[in-house]
């Protein structure tokens, strides 16, 4: 079967996408997942890894855009490229550690070696590919890479428009996202990993979708003391909201006093986190920085859904690749205070312990409902997949439409970017 | 390091194994109160990510304290969390046991863990590392420390509703 055949069976996106439901094939299709890689993963910017993972000159770490895996590198100079994992000669990879730190790359076939930056530096007995063998022509393939406050993107599409302008309005939420620094530069402090037999919408749509959390959390709820309870209870508060934030991307406040961290700083300690000011204060840290480190330790109090593939979500990043049509790989980056006290850090571990992750006391339900979608849509695949939730009351907020904190809201702003590019 | 020909060490070893076993027993049958029990009040359940031994300051899949354990078991038991009712069952193999280390009560165990689970028809097979540092106690032994270092903790892995 060639490719033009297979892009013929793909059903026609506006058959799929309405306003207030999307279609069945969305999330079981194989040849529009196949269509949505080319269309959307190949043409848009996709996050890759954030610069805390590659802090020093030859510092790499293995990402995907896409199906495609790439490498994330910092030059000697100090600057970062993204290729593709493959040698240019017989396609090998040339790198299989996860992360790490090297002076080059080299193609254990043949022996290629390449610099890293990704041109090609040597190989062993060139003499046989004659005078016209052009060396600057077998590079590793790159693609374009851009980043803002250290989350780098890539983009297959030479002609897509700078990360800034994709990212519009989302820069004003990933500074104030990053302001759980308390001061010092965000890092990366590990990750969570698992895999979920679902398409990579469900979880797109998940991470914008406040109305499930009463629901598939309670035990996560039940876990907590009554105060903390009652800050996560922000469907019964109702003073939240979810905005579409344009080009797929949308913001869900769930937790309005949190949105900036360096506000409210005379606001009393939280219970759970008076072991920590205490022992703070014992490090020697004033009183005023005390309290902008324990208000930024829980995290911020929204949730920022970029299209297509990674999220701000409380207090860490979530980034999905797509694997095949029902099968995505979801990574939980856990992170903290470059520098900070370590008894901040390690607090911040145990919070993302708590919810995150295979053990989580959140996650693995959340993994469960995806995978019970996976398995319903094989059952009526005439019946709509409803998306309406919250039209009845969206208001033009400031960006975009704005709507309930648990409207479908951010689900529609995602469905609205998935149509442009597929159509595109 | 235990050997054959050291009869003590062979007693102790038996009883290591036996009480690990028992342990495991409990786990596949979800016997979670009797679990509890097998703790020190200051033991702490710990599955590491990638090698690391500093857990405290690193990111695990859960490094449970007293607290955090009887949370973790009223989680699986109350039924409100829709991945642990019901959960996926499991059959588990402990084998290659290894007496790491004697040090006044402290006893180092080791050993390895197959575990097989299956739920909505599918199975999934896993394999870790176990440590353990048990005490013993007139009671018998208690669990200061166990460390379930799954094979592939650093890489992709599926959520689980039981414990290693």
């Amino acid at each position: 079967m060639t490719i033009d055949n297979r892009i013929d069976l793909v059903p026609e996106p506006d058959e799929l996408v309405f306003k207030d439901h999307i279609r069945t094939p969305m999330y079981d299709d194989s040849a529009l997942f196949d269509a949505e890689m080319e269309r959307i993963f190949k043409k848009t910017w996709v996050w890759v890894a954030h610069e805390s993972e590659i802090p020093d000159k030859g510092s790499f770490k293995l990402s995907q855009v896409g199906r495609d895996p790439v490498i994330v590198v910092r030059d000697r100079k100090g600057k970062i490229h993204v290729m593709i994992n493959r040698c240019r000669h017989r396609a090998a990879t040339v790198c299989e550690v996860k992360q790490g730190k090297t002076a080059s790359f080299q193609c254990p076939y043949h022996g290629w070696g390449y610099a890293l930056d990704g041109s090609l530096r040597a190989l062993p007995y060139p003499e046989q590919y004659g005078d016209d063998f052009d060396k600057a022509q077998h590079g590793l393939l790159k693609l374009r890479t851009e980043a803002y406050a250290g989350m780098i993107f890539a983009t297959f599409d030479e002609q897509a428009e700078p990360l800034l302008d994709f990212l519009g309005p989302v820069t004003h939420w990933i500074d104030l996202f990053m302001k759980q620094g308390a001061g010092y530069p965000v890092k990366v402090l590990g990750e969570h990993q698992f895999s979920v037999p679902m398409n990579w919408k469900i979880q797109l749509e998940n991470t914008t979708d406040a109305y499930h959390f009463p629901v598939v959390h309670k035990s996560f709820l039940q876990s907590l003391d009554d105060e903390t309870e009652a800050v996560f209870s922000f469907l019964e508060q109702g003073k939240g909201y979810v905005e579409d934030l344009g080009n797929g991307h949308s913001v869900m406040v769930m937790i309005p006093e949190l949105v900036d961290l360096e506000e409210n700083l005379d606001a009393p300690i939280p219970e759970r986190f008076q072991t920590l000011a205490q022992e703070l204060r014992d490090e020697g840290h004033d009183e005023a920085q005390v309290r902008r480190i324990v208000r930024a330790v829980g995290g911020a109090g929204f949730n920022l859904n970029l299209f297509p593939n990674v999220s701000f979500s409380l207090a860490f990043f979530r980034v999905l690749t797509p694997v095949s049509v029902d099968h995505t790989d979801i990574r939980h980056i856990a992170i903290g205070m470059d520098g900070g006290p370590d008894a901040a850090n390690r607090a911040r571990l145990r919070l993302h312990e708590h919810f995150q992750g295979p053990m989580g006391f959140g996650s693995p339900d959340d993994a469960e409902v995806w995978e019970r979608i996976q398995r319903g849509i094989q059952g009526g695949a005439e019946l709509p997949i409803l998306i309406n939730r919250g039209l009845e009351d969206e208001q033009p907020g400031e960006a975009g439409p704005r709507g309930h904190i648990s409207a479908e809201t951010g689900m529609r702003a995602a469905y609205d970017m998935w149509k442009r590019m597929m159509q595109a | 390091m235990n050997t054959p020909t050291d009869t003590r060490s062979d007693s102790l070893l038996w009883q290591a194994q036996a009480f690990i076993w028992a342990e495991a027993d409990m786990l596949d049958h979800r016997d979670y109160e009797a679990w509890l029990a097998l703790w020190s009040d200051d033991g702490f359940y710990t599955l590491p990510i990638g090698d690391t031994q500093d857990f405290d300051d690193a990111l695990n899949l859960c490094h449970d304290d007293a607290h955090m354990r009887r949370e973790r078991i009223t989680r699986f038991q109350q039924g409100f969390s829709i991945s642990s009712a019901p959960p996926a069952r499991t059959v588990r193999t402990l084998s290659r046991f290894v007496i790491e280390s004697v040090d006044g009560d402290d006893v180092r165990v080791r050993c390895a863990e197959h575990l097989i689970e299956d739920k909505f028809g599918r199975q999934r097979i896993w394999a870790a590392d176990l440590t353990y540092t048990l005490i013993v106690t007139p009671g018998g032994f208690k669990i200061r420390h166990k460390v379930a270092r799954l094979l592939n903790s650093d890489g992709m892995l599926n959520s689980f509703s039981y414990l290693f």
